[in-house]
């Protein structure tokens, strides 16, 4: 069934058609469409779900993760502040290894009060053991909800998907939503190995000594290393079943391209109007748009970029007092390889500013213009 | 004819607490769980939070309990309670308890924006506070449970805790939660029965026990349940119910109510109190103890 629905719509939609069980949840701009439309499915029945309206954001992930112990699939969605809010709770969702899915809507943090796209609050909770999926499209955001769960349950890590604020929460577009029978045959429901219950008593979460701490956040590494190629298979079977293929990255026109793009969200689409315009006018361009943050998808960013001469990383994030995030990433992932390719940091975009395809050709004119970078950042469309 | 006279026993005899647990002696904390499990029995999850009772359990890989527990976050324990609740009903159980158990700083402070939350929206949660009237986990720091006149490691004797104890009864009644009690591990048959009515009410019920606490009272561990008699019989913690926020019942009227001077006269941390601190006190006492009198007075 084809419908034309807005990015936040095709979040619930992936909660209800992946059978969430538990939805814990409070408001804010700008998700909150993410909410309504998940109550009126509750209200509805359509999804056979308990809707606890917490009164925070912190409850909400509290909530989630205590569901998802006791055996139940548990979803959420939030934004920016409320992100940040959770961030304790999202160190006792993975280190708990309770498979909790989210959705994020990419805004700038405050101050000042700021509602409009970037990257600064997802990208903030990089270390905290979820998987994030950055994504481009209302259908990406569906698709990526029902992947998510079954990736997250396979190896009991929380997974984040991630839309930017207004460009992709607000805007509507045609949305292909699969059958539930289908969805149902691809993501079976959630039966942990292990789940609270009384009938079998345990302590979850105790006090756990320096004897067997350290082999517990081991195991969760190794089981983060596993992700990448889980997703490749979970892509592949998506594919196989609805037709609709979605990786670690998704890469264009990259295969002769002399500068690439490294870009995320729908800066990512964004990038490949940028392609094909400075491909008209002669530069061999071409764009990779990083769908999973974490796990970092190294194998795929070093195969692509290897043949490329040069590489420009368009941030719309900063870490403060080093440089841009995604580039940081690219340059780490980069470093000890046999290819010795130059990495262009650019940060743009900032509290919501316009990304457009003009951005790119700049950025190609910048980079294109030097041997080597001689700045880790270079600003665009700042006013000085 | 047999002489032999067989002791009537309050409680029932099965235990779901074992002995090897981590408490101080004279921890009342550990009396309260394991008069509550025994009310609640053996289908109960509990949410524990950062607070003794997540040391007390022992350490991973072992538990003193048997029922199973989640130790959660802080500031989580209703929340926490709430998600376990519904998820353990999505996955089939409707039979099984949910308890949040925490201390007064998990409830008065820190954990009180989740409770009013899950009170609000009246979650079948029973939430158990129990009460030791500070931080005692991180080594006797003030909480907004503790004490007017209390010496803690954070109100040393020269600044003592000047202000009273956060009624937090009167903010749950004001919640209009369908149950609420006080009690105490010195009256165990009412702490009992208090629990076994809690489980079979359904929506949010709060049960708010006095923990007497050696280590941080600074008071000797036989005291224990002296303290917990004396505090009754002076009306600092006197023990009622409340119904819809509204139906006030009180449960132990002493014959005579006894002045709070022998009580602070056993505890360390009413060490440096002065006659006229302690007259002060009394008068609190006092107007507490009429207010609450009010409020029990039948509606006519």
């Amino acid at each position: 069934m084809k419908k034309v629905i807005m990015g936040n719509h095709a979040l619930s939609w992936g909660a209800q058609l992946g059978r969430a069980q538990v939805i814990a949840a409070y408001p804010i701009t700008p998700q909150t469409q993410v909410v309504e439309l998940l109550s009126e499915m509750c209200a509805n029945k359509t999804l056979d779900a308990k809707f606890i309206k917490v009164e925070s954001e912190h409850s909400a992930m509290a909530a989630c993760i205590a569901a998802s112990i006791a055996g139940a699939r548990a979803f959420t969605a939030t934004s920016s502040q409320g992100l940040t809010l959770m961030h304790e709770l999202l160190h006792w969702a993975s280190g708990g290894r309770n498979p909790v899915v989210m959705g994020n809507i990419n805004r700038a943090m405050a101050p000042g009060w700021s509602i409009w796209t970037d990257q600064n609050d997802s990208l903030s909770q990089r270390d905290t053991g979820w998987i994030q999926f950055y994504c481009a499209s209302n259908q990406e955001v569906l698709d990526t909800i029902i992947q998510a769960f079954r990736v997250s349950e396979a190896v009991m890590i929380p997974s984040m998907v991630v839309l930017d604020a207004f460009a992709l929460s607000h805007t509507y577009e045609v949305v292909d939503i699969p059958d539930q029978e289908k969805v149902d045959a691809f993501l079976p429901r959630f039966n942990p190995p292990i789940r609270l219950t009384p009938s079998d008593p345990h302590a979850f979460g105790g006090l756990t000594s320096p004897e067997h701490y350290f082999e517990l956040r081991y195991k969760l590494q190794k089981d983060m290393e596993k992700v990448p190629e889980l997703v490749e298979e979970t892509g592949r079977e998506y594919e196989k079943m609805f037709g609709r293929y979605l990786g670690e990255v998704e890469d264009y026109r990259c295969d002769d391209a002399e500068l690439i793009f490294v870009t995320s969200g729908t800066a990512g689409y964004t990038a490949r109007v940028g392609v094909d315009q400075l491909r008209h006018e002669g530069v061999r361009a071409g764009n990779v748009r990083i769908r999973m943050f974490r796990p970092f998808p190294f194998e795929k960013v070093r195969m692509i970029l290897s043949r490329a001469r040069k590489v420009a990383v368009v941030d719309r994030n900063i870490s403060y007092g080093h440089h841009g995030i995604f580039y940081q990433e690219v340059k780490s992932a980069l470093y000890g390889g046999n290819h010795d390719v130059p990495v262009f940091g650019y940060i743009t975009g900032l509290g919501g500013r316009d990304i457009m395809p003009e951005t790119y050709k700049e950025i190609a004119q910048l980079t294109l213009a030097k041997q080597k970078p001689e700045e880790d950042i270079t600003w665009i469309g700042v006013k000085r | 004819m047999s002489k032999e006279k067989k002791m009537k026993l309050s409680l029932p005899t099965e235990e779901l607490m074992g002995s090897g647990h981590l408490a101080c002696q004279g921890c009342a904390a550990t009396l309260a769980m394991r008069y509550v499990l025994k009310a609640l029995g053996q289908k109960t999850a509990l949410c524990i939070p950062a607070c003794c009772w997540s040391v007390i359990d022992g350490p991973f890989p072992q538990s003193s309990l048997g029922v199973p527990i989640f130790h959660c976050a802080f500031e989580t324990a209703a929340s926490s309670a709430s998600g376990l609740k519904a998820g353990l009903e999505m996955v089939g159980d409707t039979e099984t308890t949910v308890v949040a158990w925490a201390g007064d700083g998990g409830t008065f402070d820190i954990g009180i924006q989740a409770l009013s939350g899950a009170a609000e929206r009246n979650e079948d949660i029973i939430y158990v506070c129990y009460d030791n009237e500070a931080y005692m986990n991180t080594g006797i720091q003030r909480s907004s449970a503790t004490p007017y006149g209390a010496w803690t490691t954070t109100t040393p004797v020269r600044h003592f805790k000047n202000r009273p104890k956060k009624d937090l009864d009167a903010i749950m009644a004001a919640h209009r939660i369908p149950y609420q009690a006080t009690a105490n591990t010195s009256y165990p048959e009412d702490l009992y029965k208090k629990a076994k009515k809690a489980k079979d009410i359904k929506g949010t019920r709060f049960l708010h026990i006095y923990a007497p606490c050696p280590t941080g009272w600074k008071s000797r561990p036989e005291d224990s349940i002296k303290l917990g008699r004396m505090v009754v019989q002076n009306c600092i913690f006197p023990l009622y119910e409340v119904e819809n926020g509204e139906k006030y019942t009180l449960n132990i009227r002493p014959r005579e109510k006894k002045p709070v001077d022998d009580y602070f006269r056993l505890q360390g941390r009413f060490r440096h109190l002065r006659d006229e601190d302690l007259k002060f006190i009394q008068a609190e006492v006092d107007r507490n103890w009429e207010r609450l009198l009010k409020l029990c007075e039948p509606k006519s």
